[in-house]
């Protein structure tokens, strides 16, 4: 066996990687905890308060309620998008000019900005002016998302699935192209029907994508803030303000520092709990094979 | 099992097809006959996919018919003809076990779970996987998931046709002869029309009672292994098959005597005087070096096969091959060949001409 050299010399080389990430990651996040466990009265002056604020958190009812309308809001898009993209992209063309065509006016939404996004949907919406709010008033519908809550819910939802359904879209349609045509060809010889072909060739080959795909969704979701706080700014009343929403309102409104803090943890904690129980189980399910 | 009749049958993969350049497959007329065991042989691109693909009904053909048992399925979908096709590479339910694969044409017809059952069962000792029936079948090597495609294709007993497309190619060459020795004996036993698409001439000739030649979209010549040896009717068919090749001699040929260079050629039969592009061909086995008779050459390079020598040599500038027997030595005086008149065909334009006077090397 060769000795392998010692050079303790060689961790000046991880160096910059470390105080990289010291900044961008590690020294945000210690100063978050540094006031979840604080409190002050202005002044600079800060006082322990230990896990009074966590506690404090855990038994307010209005982070239960952001929580609660956050796994609403989640739900309710993958239910929605997941499906919807995997619709889209089976139908889509496979190949030639209205494939790519397709494939651009499928991005352009992706490439609008929260904001944009957020004051388009705001100015559609609106009664008076708006194209789809006019329309719906002019129909007799009932329809005023700043002062009704179902208003209010489904033009978040209907917003978030304009703008993001499209990457669902594109994931299963990469998953889709990547099926060689043999496969289609064995099911014609088998007889297969479409039901079969989806759920034994093509569902199999576009899981790994799937997962991916539902997975951003529900992170990104989870963490929504510019376009719903754009169209309802969290109303009416609390009926759309979801957690982000809430935390700021909590962390810039009243500039209750010590509770945002910990309520911030909190959050990033369920985040990657959710995440990663949703990761382990598709991986589990995915190696028996769905 | 059905007769297979093509008739008239050509495709275009361009939409107008003007010029004979543009048919992928040109015109063709021919019966597969019932419980026939062919092979498709030609290299890449020759057309024989296309040929298999319209077949199965995966393609529809620009032009012509095909008929099972007289009934005209061209445009009958894929399902309906009851045909059994294998790809190139492995096509399996990934997320389904092995006897869920092998079942699935089965089930998808219908079949009661009993029967099922016992076919799988049946299919799974043929192809030697009776003990991964309930294995996934993802992660299975590529010549286990190759066996369940084959698998999956002979578990219908009742099919049209079994058609195989290069189906060995992703196989380790041991496997390669245990399946097709296994196709063989189904074949035997079942006696299913058999259309099996391949570039290999070992396997085309060890599989098929009668091997389809195809050569640019077309097909060359259709006949037993031995037809394709002794009388290739085209210079591809003499060029693709045997190892090396049939040597193909630009010459004049007058009657039963052929010009090479000046030198006389006897040929044993007459041919008249053909025009265009005359060539004679001989296979490398039925030359014969030697010292003082015959054509002069220049023996270039001598390789041992084994059980036969390869001589490389130069006729006027030309390569030929020569195969000599272990035995036969090979000296440095021995600068002249000769040639076995019965053995040499002689092709106009690529064609093999039939001898006006057919005494040896018969008409084909």
């Amino acid at each position: 066996m060769q000795q392998k050299t010692t050079n303790q010399k060689a961790w000046f080389l991880v160096l910059p990687v470390l105080i990289l990430v010291a900044f961008s990651a590690v020294i945000p996040l210690m100063t978050v905890v540094n006031y979840s466990v604080q409190d002050t009265f202005g002044n600079n002056q800060f006082f322990w308060a230990g896990l009074e604020w966590f506690e404090d958190m855990l038994g307010d009812e209005r982070m239960w309620n952001a929580l609660q309308r956050q796994l609403l809001f989640s739900g309710i898009i993958l239910a929605i998008e997941v499906p919807l993209g995997i619709f889209v992209a089976l139908n889509m063309p496979k190949s030639g000019v209205w494939s790519s065509f397709c494939l651009v006016v499928m991005s352009l939404p992706l490439l609008i900005p929260w904001n944009v996004v957020g004051t388009i949907w705001q100015i559609f919406g609106r009664v008076d002016i708006g194209l789809l709010g006019a329309t719906l008033a002019a129909l007799g519908i009932d329809y005023n998302y700043t002062q009704d809550t179902v208003s209010a819910w489904v033009t978040i939802i209907v917003m978030d699935v304009w703008h993001w359904t499209s990457l669902v879209a594109l994931l299963a349609f990469a998953g889709l192209k990547s099926i060689p045509d043999a496969y289609y060809q064995a099911a014609r010889i088998d007889q297969a029907n479409r039901w079969a072909v989806f759920r034994y060739i093509e569902l199999p080959k576009m899981a790994g994508v799937l997962m991916i795909a539902i997975l951003l969704r529900f992170m990104d979701s989870f963490m929504i803030y510019t376009e719903p706080f754009v169209v309802t700014g969290g109303g009416p009343g609390n009926a759309t303000t979801l957690l982000s929403i809430d935390l700021v309102k909590m962390a810039l409104g009243q500039f209750d520092l010590g509770p945002a803090a910990a309520f911030s943890l909190m959050y990033f904690l369920v985040i990657l709990l959710i995440s990663w129980v949703f990761y382990t189980v598709m991986v589990n399910l995915d190696k028996k094979g769905l | 099992m059905a007769r297979i009749t093509l008739d008239n049958l050509a495709h275009s993969y361009a939409p107008n097809p003007t010029s004979a350049a543009d048919f992928a497959l040109k015109e063709l007329n021919y019966d597969w006959e019932d419980g026939g065991a062919y092979a498709l042989l030609g290299s890449s691109g020759c057309g024989k996919s296309t040929l298999l693909n319209i077949i199965s009904g995966l393609l529809m053909p620009s032009q012509g018919r095909i008929l099972f048992d007289g009934r005209d399925v061209t445009h009958a979908p894929t399902a309906e003809r009851n045909i059994a096709q294998v790809f190139q590479f492995p096509v399996v339910y990934d997320t389904m076990s092995v006897h869920d694969n092998l079942a699935f044409p089965l089930r998808n017809r219908g079949r009661d779970e009993a029967y099922v059952a016992q076919r799988v069962q049946d299919i799974a000792r043929m192809i030697g996987m009776e003990d991964m029936l309930h294995k996934k079948a993802r992660g299975l090597s590529a010549d286990a998931k190759q066996k369940i495609s084959l698998g999956r294709g002979m578990v219908r007993k009742d099919v049209n046709a079994l058609l195989f497309d290069e189906p060995l190619t992703v196989i380790d060459p041991h496997m390669k002869w245990e399946l097709r020795t296994q196709l063989k004996k189904l074949h035997h036993d079942f006696g299913h029309t058999m259309i099996y698409v391949t570039h290999d001439q070992t396997e085309a000739l060890t599989f098929a009672d009668k091997v389809v030649v195809m050569y640019d979209g077309r097909v060359v010549q259709i006949g037993t292994p031995e037809d394709l040896f002794e009388r290739p009717a085209h210079t591809f068919v003499g060029y693709f098959i045997g190892s090396p090749g049939m040597n193909v001699i630009p010459a004049r040929v007058e009657g039963a005597t052929a010009h090479i260079h000046g030198c006389a050629l006897d040929l044993g039969a007459g041919y008249g005087t053909p025009s265009g592009k005359v060539e004679i061909g001989v296979r490398p086995e039925f030359l014969r070096l030697s010292a003082g008779e015959g054509l002069p050459v220049t023996v270039r390079r001598v390789e041992d096969a084994g059980r036969h020598k390869i001589i490389r040599a130069a006729l006027f500038g030309q390569d030929i091959n020569i195969i000599a027997s272990e035995d036969d030595p090979v000296r440095a005086d021995m600068n002249r060949v000769t040639f076995d008149p019965a053995r040499i065909n002689v092709y106009a334009d690529d064609w093999r001409l039939a001898p006006l006077s057919g005494v040896a090397g018969g008409a084909a």
